[in-house]
């Protein structure tokens, strides 16, 4: 059911990821201030990027659940959210040693992109603690995607607020994809974003696939059990 | 909708004017977290961001308790049965939900406010008067409204005392920011430049978005 195409997007990802990292270490020029550390950069902000966006898309799955109440939607918004967690510890390490590297702290607070990054990241966290404490499947599915929307509401209002609250000293890690970096850096940036993108979405599938089969099997367990204590009465 | 929401609200604060469990709590409160902060930071006034932060974090930390017991009535008793058997919209609980827990922040706020004017602020809160209202009344829409979506959320979970502060906390921080950086000039010593403008718009969008969102998603909730 969820694992159509899995083989064929899998392979594209190995493709992608491995141009990427050529591109990344052969291709793409030195940063003048910041050196080799910068090529942190590949990774980190795609990763953010693509993070951020699983957030938002397991609301909108969220959304789906709640109009149409088929439990599909939750496990996918579910696996979106979980992964988009394993992606944040990632964005939160990575950009804890580019910080380090290139201002000398491991934590910079304003730094609005990494604060709120790190304020969304535990808020997300929540998700397993309130999933968990539900028993009932059909209303945990349901808590989960009011949870979901509500996150994934706050998360662009928390951009805003934090880029509000501090002074633009930094510059802005969207405008230097966009505006000034050379084209070459450009270049391995939207390869390794895409590949980013690739990888989430693969993992995704799996996950959905993984999650899918062992629900059947649990299933098949319980109604075999059933079986045997009604021959057995 | 507005009727069974009036209902509602009026049991609440009968409630609460007969048990006096939730804004004596609230209020006492955040006269002790006053207190730690004058410990923790080691000092005897404050004022400017200090100030305006230690305010809004008391306030914040005492919301929580208000909306844990936001449904302990209902749960502890079984209403919630009733409430739910009632043919009421949803929507008119979470109005009257909201509307309670925004009555017992403004009650807690009439008192610990001054309180902390008080005890721990240098300036004084006359230099304040017109602007602070107004900036305490928005943000306690925005508590109010994500507070009874967070109860509601926490309230058929094991968890429960556990799940509201994780929730509710990161939820508020985008309003800590705009009420803390709204109140920060009033409370200095000389009143300095103004950034009101800013704020309180993204206060109110703040609410505007947390209000809509509550009310989408609260016919999920609190069903069976």
């Amino acid at each position: 059911m969820y694992s159509k195409g899995l083989a064929p997007l899998a392979a594209a990802t190995a493709v992608v990821l491995t141009a990427a990292l050529v591109l990344v270490f052969f291709y793409a020029p030195l940063d003048a201030d910041q050196g080799f550390v910068q090529k942190i950069f590949y990774i980190h902000v795609p990763m953010a990027i693509v993070a951020l966006c699983g957030w938002v898309a397991g609301g909108i799955f969220a959304i789906r659940h709640l109009r149409s109440g088929d439990a599909s939607w939750d496990l996918r918004s579910y696996v979106a959210i979980h992964l988009s967690i394993i992606l944040g510890l990632g964005v939160l390490i990575t950009g804890s040693i580019w910080a380090r590297a290139s201002w000398g702290h491991w934590w910079v607070w304003d730094e609005p992109v990494l604060v709120s990054f790190l304020v969304t990241f535990l808020l997300y966290c929540v998700y397993y603690p309130l999933r968990f404490a539900i028993e009932d499947p059909e209303r945990q599915a349901r808590y989960s995607s009011v949870f979901a929307i509500a996150a994934g509401a706050f998360v662009p209002l928390n951009f805003t607020a934090v880029r509000l609250a501090q002074a633009y000293t930094h510059p802005r890690v969207l405008s230097e994809t966009g505006g000034t970096m050379p084209g070459e850096m450009r270049l391995t940036f939207y390869v390794t974003l895409i590949g980013m993108v690739l990888l989430f979405v693969t993992l995704w599938k799996l996950e959905l696939t993984a999650k899918h089969a062992s629900m059947q099997l649990k299933r098949l367990r319980r109604q075999r059990a059933e079986r045997r204590e009604a021959v057995a009465a | 909708m507005i009727r069974p929401a009036r209902a509602i609200l009026r049991k609440d604060l009968l409630l609460e004017w007969r048990t006096k469990e939730s804004v004596p709590a609230m209020t006492l409160f955040s006269i002790t977290v006053y207190v730690l902060f004058h410990f923790g930071l080691d000092r005897g006034s404050l004022d400017g961001d200090l100030a305006a932060g230690v305010l809004w974090v008391t306030l914040l930390l005492a919301a929580v308790i208000g909306v844990t017991r936001l449904f302990a009535a209902e749960r502890e008793q079984g209403g919630i049965d009733a409430l739910l058997l009632a043919p009421v919209d949803r929507t008119s609980l979470f109005l009257a939900k909201a509307a309670a827990l925004f009555l017992f922040l403004v009650a807690v706020e009439l008192v610990a406010v001054p309180a902390f004017g008080l005890l721990l602020l240098g300036p004084g809160l006359g230099g304040a008067l017109p602007e602070l209202p107004l900036i305490l009344l928005l943000g306690d829409v925005g508590i109010a409204a994500v507070g009874a979506l967070v109860a509601a959320l926490a309230a058929e979970t094991r968890a429960r005392e556990l799940i509201v502060p994780l929730l509710l906390l990161p939820l508020l921080v985008p309003l800590l920011i705009s009420c803390a950086q709204a109140t920060e000039p009033l409370l200095r010593p000389q009143q300095g430049p103004e950034d009101l403008g800013r704020w309180l718009g993204l206060l109110t969008l703040y609410d505007v978005v947390f209000v809509l969102v509550s009310v989408a998603v609260f016919d999920y909730l609190l069903e069976d």
